[in-house]
């Protein structure tokens, strides 16, 4: 388990050791949808908004 | 097997397949089509001794484009593009099926406003209008009433995207609250749940209860044949019963072609992401038979 800040608030947010760069977490603090930019060393960004194309 | 992913984000369905490929010793390249450039003569992805690709992106249109490119360069890659092609677009989709004799609802395209009203009132009330490209149910109109067809054609017309200006009009189907997702690899079934809710939306995304489902004769061999229609595929084939619950005739209304399977996953007792790697194994060893299992 590692910690990175959520970029919206600032609060930290726990990645589980079995992460993947593009995994989308929720901060438990703000609620933000954060994407998984790097697992090691952790660092998330702001993830992107739903676009009208995205589905299955 | 060497094995590429595309995709821009991983949702627990990716993750069910990239444990699985761990777990066997796969080697996995992954793709985020956000970071590369796709050039007529290669890409900034490296791709060029991976044994397969599995196409994953979740936009409908990188899906398209990248599965193109990647077959460009003599990769092989799964969907194909040409089934992609199919199954993104809803009106490709309906002529594919009926094209192949399977059952699937009635549907008119339209390209205008009063045309599409025309088709509207030709189905009568209540009638269904779709995007022709979409998912997870979004953008999906029942129409009940002529006012309430007016105002919707109206609010399409002015939507900003051209492909809201093709009209997508189709029969409405009076389903027992209840649809059919079988995720099948090459026509062959892996597993099929039901998706159940009071609305009429019943995809699992939009909330439906899911169970698994046993699927009769009539169904496996409707699932096949929409499959083919479509070139095959680890692809999402939904089908509706006609005329309630275990009448045992169906409808086929859809055919997604970077299925999504983690509700499946959960209320089935077969190992989905087991029996996908097991058909990208074999896919891999078609294609490139030095793959290394």
């Amino acid at each position: 388990m590692s910690e990175a800040d959520c970029p919206e608030c600032g609060a930290g947010v726990d990645l589980h050791d079995d992460v993947e760069v593009g995994e989308i977490l929720d901060c438990g603090t703000c609620g933000a949808e954060l994407e998984v930019l790097a697992a090691e060393p952790p660092e998330l960004d702001t993830a992107p908004e739903l676009e009208e194309d995205w589905g299955e | 097997m060497k094995i590429g992913i595309l995709y821009s984000r991983i949702r627990q369905d990716e993750k069910l397949l990239l444990n699985e490929l761990r777990d066997r010793d796969h080697e996995i390249e992954k793709i985020d089509v956000r970071k590369h450039q796709f050039g007529l003569d290669g890409t900034t992805a490296d791709v060029d001794d991976l044994d397969i690709v599995v196409d994953r992106c979740l936009s409908t249109s990188r899906s398209l484009y990248a599965t193109r490119f990647i077959d460009h360069y003599g990769v092989p890659v799964v969907n194909s593009p040409e089934t992609a092609d199919v199954c993104a677009d809803k009106a490709k989709n309906s002529l594919a099926l009926d094209a192949a004799g399977v059952p699937t609802p009635d549907t008119k395209l339209a390209f205008t406003v009063d045309s599409a009203m025309d088709a509207i009132e030709s189905f009568g009330y209540p009638c269904v209008l779709k995007p022709v490209v979409g998912s997870w149910g979004r953008l999906m109109a029942k129409i009940d009433s002529e006012s309430a067809a007016e105002a919707i054609l109206e609010h399409k017309k002015v939507l900003g995207h051209y492909e809201h200006k093709v009209f997508y009009v189709q029969e409405f189907v009076d389903k027992p609250g209840r649809d059919i997702r079988v995720l099948a690899t090459d026509g062959e079934p892996v597993a099929a749940m039901t998706r159940s809710s009071d609305h009429w939306l019943t995809n699992a995304a939009k909330g439906g209860d899911t169970a698994g489902f046993e699927l009769d004769d009539t169904a496996l061999d409707l699932v096949e044949k929409a499959s083919d229609a479509v070139g095959g595929g680890l692809l999402g084939v939904d089908l509706m019963e006609v005329g309630g619950e275990e009448s045992g005739e169906y409808t086929v209304h859809e055919i997604n072609h970077t299925v999504e399977f983690k509700a499946l996953n959960g209320c089935v007792d077969v190992d989905v992401p087991g029996t996908v790697v097991d058909w990208l194994e074999t896919k891999a060893n078609e294609a490139t038979p030095e793959a290394t299992q």
